[in-house]
């Protein structure tokens, strides 16, 4: 291959972050980091000891985002000495970007403006991806990868290949990013290993940040390496809405027309209908209506994936006037404070609450089985979250069904899994 | 380095083996001792308390899909797993437990295996050998750059004689 032949995105991120002009898929590089994102459960509970046995520093502090989020707010003793131990070690390594249960990990980065099209980084956490959505190059590493990024600000890579997946048409009033990413979990399989998903074409064009965000985050149930936009006005938009200011050359990261991909699918989205992943996996997807029969006891919106500020959105239109039933828990726990904020400030919040909603507090909580909203035997939980693995979200004979925050609420009202198009009212 | 041979009982499960199975949510504030005490328990409750120092995984797709969560490779590695031979892998379990020094190699061909079979891995050529089928297959070697990792015991292990060397000549 020239040195002039066409590049994805990934590959033009990838070429800069190792000091080339050109990379090709296969090729092992090494990549110097422009940021690292840790949270409290991988973060420096893991990585202090490691690197007080190297004897080696952080690399550069500035380039360090904490956040805590899984372990918030403690619920035991063990998670408060977690994070008491993560803001001993923010402060011992002069870490500044600390957002101490201020939001999920994957929201902070975005909302805080630190993510600029072009950049490199990793994250302690799975669905690091989502920071794609701001034609960004991001990874999630373990810990043991962890404290040799923070020790050398560097880390190894094996270029990978892309797979395009554009959409067409607009999405049907009641569907969302959520849905396109259940649908594509059963049509593309759980199994793409090592691959950039790269989402492109007219509908992803249209979506706001927040939805993109949705599409790069469940690259990671795809079993993506990562997921990747392009860079457009929406995309610089929101980095001026931060406060930072905008690269002369954010617009200039797109893929080159006549890049190679090792795949390319084309979606319309004005077929899609409103999404459900059934236990135990999110590649059990399949049309809303067929799990009309199934009981709901919990209802849950949270998560990176499901409670930013358009996700209460969605479920404030649907429950709006409502009530949830007998019967059936609602519990909603946004996606940052900042978003909580917002959400009281645009009435969303009384909205929600006043159809029986229960506010839980900002943080991962039920999502990863750490915090309030466990699930007992043999009980149905609806959530807008990325992952249905058996007992992530309580005990292993419990039941997680996957579906948008407009699906999620619908259940809530109907006490049994619900089309959201019977409920939509106009926005709040 | 220890280019010693790998030979072990196996025990064979199917695709998709999540970080969930391998470290349950629910434990994970608990010791690695007791995290690996659950280890599988979702969908086999023998494993953890049968499981042999020196045994090796046998699996199906996606081994170690889900979480970054590094406690899912450590948990097999205190229960003495010695080598996971799967159709594949997820890529942060994969890169986790290499940088654990726990050897994974991916086998798309590998098949016919049952729970207790005699199996020797061999990662820096990629032969599987099933002793008791009297079967071999040749699944993708570790490469050498990882493999150089995993000989040292790991990342940590790694890195700790690179400083270490970095110092001295520094
Ligand atoms: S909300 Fe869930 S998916 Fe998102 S970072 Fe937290 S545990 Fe992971």
């Amino acid at each position: 291959m020239s040195i002039n032949s066409p590049q994805t995105l990934a590959q033009k991120i990838i070429a800069k972050a190792s000091g080339k002009q050109h990379v090709v898929p296969g090729e092992i590089v090494t990549c110097q980091l422009d940021l690292v994102l840790m949270h409290d459960s991988s973060g420096p509970r893991r990585v202090k000891s490691r690197l007080e046995d190297l004897g080696a520093k952080v690399f550069d502090p500035s380039k360090i985002v904490l956040v805590s989020d899984h372990f918030v707010p403690a619920t035991d003793p063990e998670s408060a000495e977690i994070l008491a131990l993560t803001r001993r070690w923010a402060q011992d390594n002069l870490v500044n970007h600390f957002y101490d249960m201020q939001g999920i990990c994957h929201v902070m980065l975005p909302q805080q403006g630190h993510l600029k099209p072009g950049m490199f980084l990793v994250g302690g956490d799975s669905h690091s991806p989502t920071g794609g959505a701001f034609a960004t190059f991001m990874v999630g590493i373990g810990a043991t990868e962890m404290t040799g990024a923070l020790a050398t600000g560097e880390i190894w890579i094996k270029v990978p290949e892309t797979i395009r997946i554009n959409w067409s048409g607009e999405l049907p009033d009641g569907c969302s990013a959520k849905d396109i990413m259940l649908f594509l979990c059963k049509k593309l399989g759980m199994n793409n290993n090592y691959k950039v998903m790269e989402f492109g074409g007219e509908t992803v064009r249209a979506m706001s940040m927040f939805e993109r965000m949705v599409l790069c985050n469940m690259s990671a149930e795809l079993g993506g390496k990562t997921g990747i936009i392009e860079a457009d006005e929406t995309t610089t938009e929101w980095i001026k809405s931060t406060g930072q200011a905008v690269d002369i050359d954010a617009l200039d990261w797109q893929s080159d027309n006549k890049a190679k991909y090792e795949a390319v699918y084309h979606f319309n989205a004005s077929d899609l209908v409103p999404q459900v992943a059934a236990p135990h996996s999110p590649e059990n997807t399949d049309n809303v209506d067929v799990f009309s029969d199934v009981t709901v006891h919990q209802a849950y919106i949270g998560a990176c994936t499901g409670a930013k500020l358009s996700d209460l959105h969605m479920a404030a239109r649907v429950l709006k006037g409502q009530k949830v039933a007998q019967g059936t828990r609602l519990l909603i726990a946004p996606a940052s404070v900042k978003t909580t904020e917002m959400a009281a400030k645009d009435g969303t919040l009384s909205l929600l609450t006043e159809a029986g909603a229960i506010m839980l507090p900002t943080g991962c909580g039920a999502c990863a089985g750490m915090g309030a909203g466990a699930i007992a035997n043999g009980e149905n939980c609806i959530s807008s979250t990325s992952r249905n693995f058996k007992g992530r979200m309580g005990s292993p004979d419990s039941n997680v069904y996957l579906a948008s925050p407009y699906t999620v609420a619908a259940s809530a009202i109907a006490g049994k899994i619900a089309d959201p198009r019977l409920f939509l009212t106009n926005q709040p | 380095m220890n280019s010693k041979k790998i030979i072990g009982n196996a025990w064979v499960y199917g695709d998709n083996i999540d970080t969930d199975i391998l470290a349950p949510g629910p434990y994970m504030k608990a010791s690695l001792a007791e995290l690996a005490a659950h280890c599988m328990e979702a969908i086999d409750t023998s494993f953890a308390c049968q499981v042999k120092k020196g045994d090796i995984v046998i699996a199906g797709d996606a081994f170690g899909i889900g979480s970054s969560r590094e406690q899912a490779a450590q948990a097999l590695v205190e229960l003495g797993v010695a080598a996971v031979v799967a159709k594949s892998f997820a890529r942060i379990f994969y890169r986790n437990s290499l940088n654990l020094g726990l050897p994974v190699l991916f086998c798309p061909d590998i098949e016919n295996v049952d729970k207790g079979d005699e199996i020797e891995v061999n990662p820096e050529t990629g032969v599987v050998t099933n002793h008791t089928k009297q079967q071999t297959f040749q699944c993708e070697p570790i490469p050498p750059e990882l493999m150089t990792i995993v000989n040292a015991g790991g990342l940590m292990p790694y890195l700790k004689s690179k400083f270490a060397k970095e110092n001295k000549s520094g």
